[in-house]
């Protein structure tokens, strides 16, 4: 014991010494968490955490373009060069899992972007939060993310609207403008379309409509009949949300039609079923079907600029829906990375709490969707949500 | 008597406790369904043939299962991926092209039996294939070592086709001639399910005598018996593998045609919940024996699709079809207390078990 003290003591002696004799560096890290130094010809490494595997590869992949063009906007920070590590968050808890301890034992990286799907954030959250890391979501919608009763975690912050505003906004749609007076919900138990639902239901309900039922299958079903008969039993509704992914989303699509009962029901999902994949593997059966999902109808000389770039990159027009929310996620990371870093020569040290501090405190932030304010509990969006309706094979945007 | 009462062990007093209360639990669940009768009939009749014919698509796949496990006595995982791999080829290929030019709706017994011979053609290649490259040089060695490689084959060959043709959802075309409903007797059913229904009660049938009545079926069911014996009467105890293998693997291939015909998607992943549930299938029928797969099929699939609504709803479970999953692996841990060999099975000898 007093053995290994003694070793321990000396090596202490030795690397003061070994400091001293430098002379150089002054800088001491009083950040609560601690610094990540970058070197003189070090890169700044961020990571992404986004979906970019499995029938919902386009929505990481979108998100993932907008992360990798805020990056070439940029070019140098502080002039030193940016590295982005692409890790995948699977759009499971498991994957979140995976991707969030791989990321947090490279100490070299600094913040996240990510992840796609709410239920691979709510574990991934908990991993980065207690590795004192960052992380800021573009896609993640669920209300209980930015909750701190339920999943909230210190370091999370999100660009994406919150649901509670999303399933809002679905309510008033079809009570409103589509005047139906009954509804039923399905999701299928991730942290996302269960949220969604159920803010749906509620504020349909809320605002005077008939929820005659709110149901759930699994993610891998391929036999939405008998979930949906009980719909058609139940009611049948006039109108039926069901915010969930592609796979089981195009199923229930195919197969509400020829069930008794919702021949005549109005169809409606939301974000995560819109993308090009989406529209494909619905087909036929989801024409005239409706989408709720942030408003893309951006305006302004950066978006044209960043659209420019993303077809001149990618060579087609945004895939899915969150690459604006990406690329104004990874901006703030680099605004505050600005703000906070201490430069001490070529080298560069960024406190980790300073950084959440920064982040938590952005007001009035200029971005492609809109003006970004950030509460303390990560929501930073500027929600604008807006319903569109598949024809032909392409999404068109009817509301508001 | 007293000494087979001696036998009995705590472990199995417990299981049979375990057992009699999820069945009490289900006989409650049942009648308190009965009693609140929340659905009207036609429900009630689409919900079983739509079970009748999720069913007929396990049966199909569990054959490939249980006739493996006949001649080798291993359980092979990769079969979903054999199930997988005919029609995302078939639909890539020849469905997606033959829509886009008009051939599918002017041709559809044509292009139908195109897909189903290219579907097969695929499937039993990749199952031959597998048995040649990963199980055969294993034979000998202990029977987990094969298993393992089942597992590593199955995973070779999702993220092969992912490589191969993406990781989308690819969209199966639909017959204009399968579209909507014939009346049976007065009831209105899918003609998407009639077609599942009867061609896998065909297939099955038709297996079912080429096992029992043919040479080949006969040296398949020498090898299953004992591969050395065989062997010593002069068959050839590959030969009859591969077979099996052929079997098995194109019973899948036309099972991924009717399960794309019924639910008109298809994903590089799709093979895998679909195996893992005809396995199950095998397992509750009574494994190494046919007719006990497809009646295991049969049974789970009806289950899935009928138990939710007629065991939970009564119970006032909230959103009861997230629980059919549970509904299906708990049927499997009472078929496996109280008749561990499976509804149809034999109880096996100490070599095969």
């Amino acid at each position: 014991m007093k053995k290994k003290l003694f070793v321990i003591l000396s090596l202490l002696m030795l690397s003061v010494l070994a400091l001293a004799a430098c002379g150089g560096s002054k800088f001491e890290c009083e950040d609560e968490i601690g610094c990540v130094t970058y070197g003189p010809d070090e890169p700044i490494r961020i990571a992404s955490a986004l979906v970019i595997s499995g029938p919902n590869t386009d929505l990481g992949t979108d998100s993932q373009y907008g992360v990798e063009i805020a990056i070439a906007f940029q070019e140098t920070l502080l002039g030193h060069k940016i590295e982005l590590q692409a890790e995948d968050d699977g759009c499971s808890a498991e994957g979140g899992q995976t991707a969030g301890q791989k990321i947090v034992s490279d100490p070299t990286i600094i913040a996240i972007v990510g992840t796609s799907c709410s239920g691979a954030g709510v574990p991934m959250s908990n991993v980065v939060s207690e590795a004192g890391y960052v992380m800021v979501s573009p896609s993640n919608t669920a209300p209980s993310l930015t909750d701190p009763e339920q999943a909230w975690n210190p370091g999370y912050l999100r660009t994406a609207h919150n649901d509670k505003v999303q399933g809002k906004a679905m309510a008033e749609f079809a009570l409103n403008e589509l005047g139906v007076t009954t509804a039923a919900a399905i999701h299928d138990g991730d942290p996302y379309t269960e949220g969604l639902a159920r803010v749906f239901a509620d504020e349909f309900e809320a605002l005077g409509g008939t929820i005659v039922e709110f149901t759930a299958v699994n993610k891998g079903d391929t036999d939405m009949r008998p979930v949906l008969a009980a719909v058609a039993a139940a009611g049948p509704p006039e109108f039926l949300y069901y915010p969930v992914f592609t796979a089981e989303g195009a199923f229930i699509t195919k197969q509400a039609k020829e069930v008794a009962g919702l021949e005549d029901t109005i169809l409606a999902a939301a974000d995560g079923m819109i993308s090009s994949a989406a529209a494909e593997a619905i087909g036929d059966a989801g024409e005239g079907m409706y989408f709720s999902g942030p408003d893309l109808s951006y305006s302004g000389g950066l978006y044209e600029d960043f659209l420019a770039k993303y077809v001149e990159d990618y060579g087609a027009e945004p895939i899915s829906v969150f690459h604006a929310h990406a690329f104004d996620g990874t901006n703030m990371i680099f605004d505050c990375i600005e703000k906070v870093a201490v430069q001490d020569g070529d080298t560069i040290h960024i406190g980790r709490q300073d950084l959440r501090t920064c982040l938590y405190n952005i007001t009035d932030f200029e971005g492609i969707t809109g003006t970004l304010t950030c509460d303390q509990y990560g929501d930073c969006a500027d929600p604008k949500i807006s319903v569109s309706q598949l024809i032909d094979g392409v999404y068109e945007a009817i509301w508001p | 008597m007293l000494q087979r009462l001696q036998n009995i062990s705590f472990l199995d007093v417990a299981l049979w406790a375990l057992g009699a209360i999820i069945i009490f639990v289900v006989i409650w669940g049942t009648v308190a369904t009965i009693i609140e009768n929340p659905y009207p009939v036609h429900t009630w009749v689409e919900t079983v043939v739509a079970g009748i014919a999720q069913g007929s698509l396990y049966a199909l796949i569990a054959i490939g299962y249980t006739l493996v496990y006949g001649v080798l006595f291993m359980i092979n995982f990769a079969h979903g991926e054999f199930f997988m791999s005919g029609v995302i080829t078939a639909t890539i290929f020849v469905a997606q092209p033959m829509q886009a030019t008009g051939f599918l709706d002017a041709h559809p017994i044509i292009s139908m039996l195109l897909i189903v011979i290219v579907s097969i053609s695929v499937s039993v290649g990749v199952a031959l294939l597998t048995e040649r490259v990963a199980y055969r040089l294993l034979r000998k060695a202990p029977r987990l070592v094969p298993l393992i490689t089942a597992i590593g084959a199955s995973f070779f060959w999702q993220y092969f086709f992912r490589g191969l043709y993406g990781s989308k959802v690819k969209p199966f075309p639909q017959f204009e001639v399968l579209t909507g409903k014939a009346a049976i007797f007065g009831i209105p059913i899918l003609k998407s399910h009639i077609l599942v229904i009867i061609a896998a009660v065909l297939m099955l049938i038709g297996l079912y005598i080429f096992i029992m009545k043919t040479k080949v079926g006969k040296s398949i069911r020498a090898v299953a018996e004992n591969k050395d014996v065989a062997a010593l009467m002069g068959i050839n105890v590959d030969k009859a593998v591969s077979i099996t293998f052929a079997m098995g693997s194109a019973m899948a291939g036309i099972a991924g045609v009717l399960f794309a015909v019924v639910f008109r998607q298809v994903h590089f992943f799709m093979g895998f919940i679909p195996g893992i549930k005809a396995f199950t299938a095998a397992v509750l029928g009574g494994i190494g024996s046919v007719p006990g797969a497809a009646l295991g099929g049969f049974i789970l699939g009806m289950v899935e699709s009928i138990g939710p609504g007629l065991f939970l709803e009564g119970l006032n479970i909230p959103a009861p079809h997230q629980l059919k999953d549970v509904i299906a692996f708990t049927l499997l841990v009472l078929v496996l207390i109280f008749r561990p060999q499976g509804i149809l099975g034999e109880r096996l000898s100490e070599e095969k078990a």
